[in-house]
């Protein structure tokens, strides 16, 4: 997993609700077998209107999104959250998020900052007019230009993994033994491969 | 120290591996559903990390998303590319794998409970948001993403935070007509596509337990279309008889003790949910979609809104959107919009008593002349039943496509797509620009809705269909 280490950055600003991970990265580029290379068809259908929000000069080489709430929601596809660490993203801040892609981006060290609504429309602002904004993780601080430090909040485990770049799934594997209690207290209920 | 419980709460204490200070609990999985399009990146992370897959005989996978429905060989290159990595991984893990053709793939939401794998009681996982399906049988059932495929694979266990738990509670008795599709259209209209984001949601009431199984996982899958992790039935009666003598369900002895034992899951009387809602279902109309997502829904009998109603200046925007993306004006009535595609498909509903009900209602008529219409039987074992009770032929007659069982239209990662700019009566479960194609416009109903409109070229409630002369 990559590690998340203090990001400054420009900020691009998406100022729409509820986008849905089929518009992040449409379904036609999820037939790839490859977990890179998801960048270039980030916003895929918005991006061919040259008027999109995202084509604007000051956003360019941006780091981090600003969105509206229930970012990501709808489909568990995980290229979404590739698709924009792939096209340079390292954070995405919004009111709220979608449940299953908010995991996704953790897995993979795409950092989902909540923060509320109206502290959105007040950065939304400060970003439109171009500029860079800090996140420290560390800290738990959203810093932008001329604004008191904005504290946000991230389950502390989750914080020390992205930190640390820590694999998840080695970190599971510490508990083998007590899956293996498990296992051994409780017969599998099915049996797919004598069907 | 509380001891009602909810049925949630037993699921999940029941599956606790490992709960230490400080780190989310660690939920054993009882089943793991793999399909094509979320697993190649998974399988290649347990290559490149020298893992095997911990229990195949608890995986499932199946081909669903981008098979073609028309019969003969995957012209798509890159589709087949990813039909042959599943093949390669499954035989490499070995993982059991219902390939196209084999006569028992189909929609993995659907040949999971037809096989009696989905059972009350039990913890099921699949990179595949409309996992929430399966809770129908009062099962814990949720979407994961690719690293959590992986994850169940390598360990068969996933790290969880607790969600929160909310009762939906059905409450009137629904009009003639109106279906399972237009409880929960409604449902979600109400709370809004972010209503049930972070929790865990059980359906309840009358309404709910006198539904068909099929109904209640049509239900329990459009869960995630307001934000919910999960969605659950208590499991009663109908589900038992449901279940026995499925071929994966348990026999003889085994079943007696299952039985007991899930017979001990429902919701407490006195147990609490962190959120309780009532929908009242008395006066509702059957429901179709006017927007870009699911909660923009109106009564069939109604109209399409005017983004001028809203206050809220996120919502106008969002409404105007949709109107422009759909290609709708203000107040016009839903029954005069007419369309020129019409699928009865996807995980939603593609079941057998949802071919049956949209037969019923084109028997012995014939389809608009502009309208394409396409079913699509969620399984193969669907289709063979559907063809055994002469469906197809019903079908066939009043000019539908009668396909093969897949995704197909419901995302359209397969051939069947929607041109740009064409309108479509869908029975499945998303209407975000595009879903069906770039540039479709999706609007989402039930079977019979979809039916009735196949048959008038223009939305309309089954009742209102001229007599079959
Ligand atoms: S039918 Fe549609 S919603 Fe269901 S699994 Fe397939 S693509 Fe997903």
């Amino acid at each position: 997993m990559k590690r998340f280490e203090k990001v400054t950055a420009r900020v691009a600003v998406l100022d729409r609700a509820d986008v849905d991970t089929d518009q992040i990265i449409p379904k036609q580029f999820l037939k790839r077998i490859e977990r890179t290379g998801y960048g270039e068809f980030l916003f895929f259908d918005w991006a061919k209107d040259p008027g999109f929000e995202l084509h604007r000069p000051q956003f360019a080489g941006a780091r981090i999104l600003l969105t509206g709430r229930n970012f990501g929601c709808g489909s568990s596809r995980e290229h979404a959250a590739w698709a924009l660490q792939d096209a340079g993203y390292d954070a995405v801040i919004a009111p709220s998020f979608g449940d299953i892609f908010r995991t996704n981006s953790l897995k993979i060290g795409l950092l989902p900052v909540a923060l509320p609504a109206a502290e959105i429309r007040v950065l939304m602002e400060v970003a439109n007019d171009g500029g860079e904004m800090t996140i420290d993780l560390e800290a738990l601080e959203l810093i932008a230009p001329d604004r008191p430090r904005i504290p946000f909040q991230l389950d502390a485990f989750e914080r020390e993994r992205l930190l640390g770049g820590l694999d998840d799934i080695a970190l599971t594997l510490r508990r083998d033994p007590e899956i293996t209690a498990y296992e051994a207290a409780h017969p599998a209920r099915v049996a797919t491969i004598s069907l | 120290m509380r001891t009602s419980k909810t049925l949630f709460e037993r699921i999940w204490e029941s599956h606790l591996v490992a709960h230490p200070d400080g780190e989310p609990a660690l939920l054993y999985v009882d089943l793991h559903l793999v399909h094509e399009v979320t697993s190649p990146q998974a399988f290649e992370g347990l290559r490149l990390a020298s893992r095997r897959v911990r229990r195949p005989e608890l995986t499932l996978a199946t081909m669903d998303h981008n098979v073609p429905t028309t019969e003969g060989p995957v012209d798509d290159p890159l589709a087949r590319q990813q039909l042959d990595a599943l093949r390669d991984n499954c035989a490499a893990f070995g993982v059991p794998l219902f390939a196209t053709g084999s006569g028992r793939e189909g929609i993995v939401h659907v040949i999971g409970p037809e096989l009696g794998l989905t059972q009350p009681g039990m913890t099921i996982v699949c990179g595949d948001s409309h996992t929430s399906t399966h809770g129908a049988f009062g099962a814990l059932a949720f979407g994961i993403g690719t690293s959590e495929v992986e994850h169940v694979l390598a360990t068969q266990t996933l790290p969880q935070s607790p969600p929160r738990t909310m009762r939906v509670v059905f409450e009137g008795d629904p009009p003639e007509g109106v279906s399972a599709k237009d409880l929960i259209l409604a449902a979600i209209g109400e709370a809004g596509v972010a209503g049930g984001v972070g929790h865990v949601v059980e359906y309840a009431g009358r309404v709910i337990e006198q539904l068909s199984m099929e109904n209640r996982m049509t239900i329990c899958n459009m869960s995630i279309e307001w934000g919910a992790r999960a969605g659950m039935v208590a499991p009663d009666d109908t589900t038992f008889a449901y279940l026995e003598g499925r071929a994966g369900a348990p026999r003889g002895r085994a079943w007696e003790r299952a039985l007991d034992e899930w017979r001990a899951l429902p919701t407490d009387a006195g147990a609490r949910f962190d959120q309780e809602v009532v929908v009242d279902v008395s006066a509702l109309a059957p429901q179709v979609t006017w927007g870009t997502n699911p909660a923009m829904v109106a009564p069939l009998d109604g109209s399409v809104p005017d983004p001028a109603d809203y206050d809220d200046p996120d919502q106008r925007a969002a409404v105007e959107r949709a109107l422009t993306y759909m290609g709708l004006d203000p107040g016009t009535p839903i029954g005069e919009i007419s369309v020129d595609r019409v699928f009865i498909g996807s995980c939603t509903n593609s079941r057998i008593e949802d071919l049956r009900s949209a037969a019923a209602i084109i028997a012995g008529r014939r389809i608009h002349p502009r309208v394409r219409a396409l079913v699509v039987p969620g399984s193969a074992s669907v289709k063979r039943q559907a063809e055994e009770e002469g469906l197809d032929r019903i079908f066939a007659a009043a000019g539908f496509e009668w396909r093969r069982a897949g995704c197909s239209m419901c995302l359209g990662m397969n051939p069947d797509i929607l041109q740009a700019g064409e309108r479509c009566a869908s029975t499945s479960n998303r209407n975000f620009e595009g879903r069906q194609g770039a540039g479709g416009r999706t609007h989402l109903v039930s079977p019979t809705v979809a039916a009735a409109t196949a048959l008038a070229g223009h939305f309309v409630h089954p009742q209102e269909l001229e007599p079959v002369a």
